[in-house]
């Protein structure tokens, strides 16, 4: 196996669109990071402008914490399409060169094979979710320091600095949960395609879709949308209260689970059975 | 000697909802055979050497190869066997060298630097080894098609249209190589063809395959032989000809679509020289004769009517 998802990295290390990903999170990550360097100070005075008039805020507020969890907000809408352009691709990009006829036709089982190639597409999920880290919270903290982090919603939470790294390190955690989601259905879709352009725009058109129908409120979604897993793919927020909603979390993570069990469950099933005519 | 028989298939049939591709077909190739597996475009080669490879679930029907069922000892079946099917295509983004080492460690193959020299020597790739595939010919592709069907040692090779979309020369450089794999390294192939002279070439066993189902299978050289051929007569005074025909026992042999210029007779071999010698003793000059064996014809018409 160790072999197989070996030569899976080595692929999808050695396309092009690999590497799309690294540079968009990037080049925002960087434009946000100049743009606060040079009008942070006047952006976060506009927007607590209302509150000074009755707290005193002192203290290094244009932080790294405060860049990477806007970074975070920004991202996790990003993300999944630059996740699925090489998790969708993994399977239809195969059918679509033709060369599963070379894969399929050694002695290796379908199921190794998925799950392989599977497994190097999480690796690559989680490659690009810790660039996004490093490049947000490691340049940050080079450039802006420490300090306490104010996070602005309804309401203004503010953190500690002592009491930050943990939130992001477990906003990330459930971040990989949601993003293998992401990475299980557009591998599913995958599978169903002979062309990686499907796959791609399908995942990314299925969230959005999915997303805005719940968003709007129709009555008639109500029952559904604590099922739906785009529902929670924000849900990394939670870690930023200062009480937990534990009970919304784990529902969160067990509506994921759910999900990548099902997306997986359906492409190996589905898989094991396809006849190769590309 | 007995030989081992490496392929079976028994009464496959394969459907795509109501299309069949592959009807009550059957096929047995032995150890040592170049086997020609000939048939019309969309006459269901492609898909019956699927099925062999596990690519395809068969509807029905029996598919052993070495003495193991494919649909339960797939990975054993597939060790031993190589194949290009169709179009050979790579990872383009590779250089050749590289997809055959991808290939050889999905294989498990130990040491695989030096056989894979070899191979790319085999097939005359030495020198561009190290160029990405993108950068191939057609023909280039197709040689580095069979060198990795060849990675693993296999007893038997598959290829499926090797020689589909090269020029003259390069199809040659495909057949020579083929007789020179089977021969040096005593490895058995199956090769699908369109064109009856290519089998004829090269395979010593063949069967034809036409809508999906197997139509004649045997020795090449008798299969081609056996029966009466279809012979034309270029002759310059058709009417004269056909005259002095219709007045001997060939007269129940002539076909119904003459031609302007032509006599078409259906006779065995041996008669040519006879009714050569008949027309020219009365004085109808024969300028050209154009026998075509019955397979021949037989497979001449089931391509051109589909």
């Amino acid at each position: 196996m160790g072999n197989l998802i070996r030569i899976e990295l080595f692929k999808i290390f050695s396309k092009g669109r690999t590497y799309i990903g690294f540079a968009a999170i990037a080049l925002i990550v960087v434009t946000i990071q100049i743009g606060i360097y040079f009008e942070g100070r006047e952006i976060l005075d506009f927007a607590i402008q209302h509150l000074k008039e009755n707290f005193v805020f002192e203290g290094n507020l244009i932080n790294a914490y405060l860049i990477t969890h806007i970074i975070l907000n920004s991202l996790f809408i990003h993300i999944p399409f630059l996740i699925a352009l090489v998790t969708g691709d993994l399977l239809a990009g195969e059918a679509n060169s033709g060369t599963f006829r070379l894969l399929l036709t050694r002695p290796v089982s379908r199921t190794k094979l998925l799950t392989s190639k599977f497994i190097s597409g999480w690796i690559y999920t989680m490659s690009l979710l810790i660039f996004m880290l490093i490049l947000s919270l490691g340049v940050g903290l080079a450039i802006f320091g420490t300090g306490d982090l104010i996070v602005l919603k309804s309401t203004i939470n503010i953190f500690s600095s002592d009491d930050v790294l943990w939130r992001f390190a477990s906003a990330y955690g459930f971040g990989i949960i949601t993003m293998t989601a992401v990475a299980a259905l557009s591998f599913m879709l995958s599978a169903f395609s002979d062309n990686s352009i499907g796959p791609i725009i399908g995942t990314v058109a299925i969230i959005i879709g999915i997303t805005v129908i719940s968003t709007i409120g129709f009555t008639l979604m109500e029952p559904v949308n604590p099922y739906l897993f785009t529902n929670y793919l924000t849900s990394w927020k939670l870690f930023f209260e200062h009480d937990i909603n534990t009970v919304e979390l784990t529902r969160a993570i067990i509506v994921e689970l759910t999900y990548i069990v099902v997306f997986l469950g359906t492409t190996f099933v589905y898989f094991n059975r396809k006849d190769i005519l590309s | 000697m007995n030989r081992e028989k490496y392929i079976e298939l028994r009464q496959v049939t394969k459907t795509y909802g109501n299309i069949t591709a592959v009807d009550d077909f059957s096929l047995n190739v032995y150890e040592g055979d170049i086997y020609g597996f000939l048939g019309p475009n969309g006459a269901g080669k492609s898909t019956c050497i699927r099925m062999m490879l596990s690519l395809v679930r068969p509807s029905s029907g029996y598919i052993n190869m070495f003495g193991y069922d494919i649909r339960t000892h797939k990975n054993k079946v597939l060790r031993n066997i190589g194949a290009l099917i169709e179009r050979p295509d790579f990872y383009d983004y590779l250089p050749a060298r590289k997809n055959l080492e991808i290939l050889s460690r999905i294989s498990k193959i130990k040491n695989p630097d030096k056989k894979i020299s070899e191979l790319l020597e085999l097939v005359g790739l030495s020198e561009r080894a190290d160029s990405k595939v993108k950068t191939y010919s057609q023909g280039m592709k197709q040689r580095l098609g069979i060198a990795q069907s060849l990675l693993h040692d296999p007893k038997l090779i598959i290829l499926d249209e090797p020689a589909n979309g090269l020029d003259p020369q390069g199809q040659k450089e495909i057949r020579e190589l083929i007789k020179t794999i089977n021969r040096d390294k005593g490895i058995t192939v199956l090769l699908s063809s369109h064109i009856l002279s290519e089998i004829e070439e090269i395979a010593n066993r063949m069967v034809i395959i036409n809508k999906g189902r197997s139509e004649v299978e045997g020795d090449v050289n008798e299969l081609l032989n056996q029966g009466d051929m279809v012979v034309t007569f270029e002759v310059r005074e058709v009417e004269k000809a056909l005259s002095l025909i219709r007045q001997t026992s060939w007269a129940n042999k002539l076909e119904n679509n003459q031609k302007t210029g032509e006599i078409i007779l259906k006779i065995e071999r041996n008669e040519i020289p006879q009714i050569t010698h008949y027309l020219s003793h009365n004085e109808v000059d024969v300028y050209g004769i154009k026998p075509v064996r019955s397979l021949e014809n037989y497979f001449l018409k089931i391509t051109q009517h589909g």
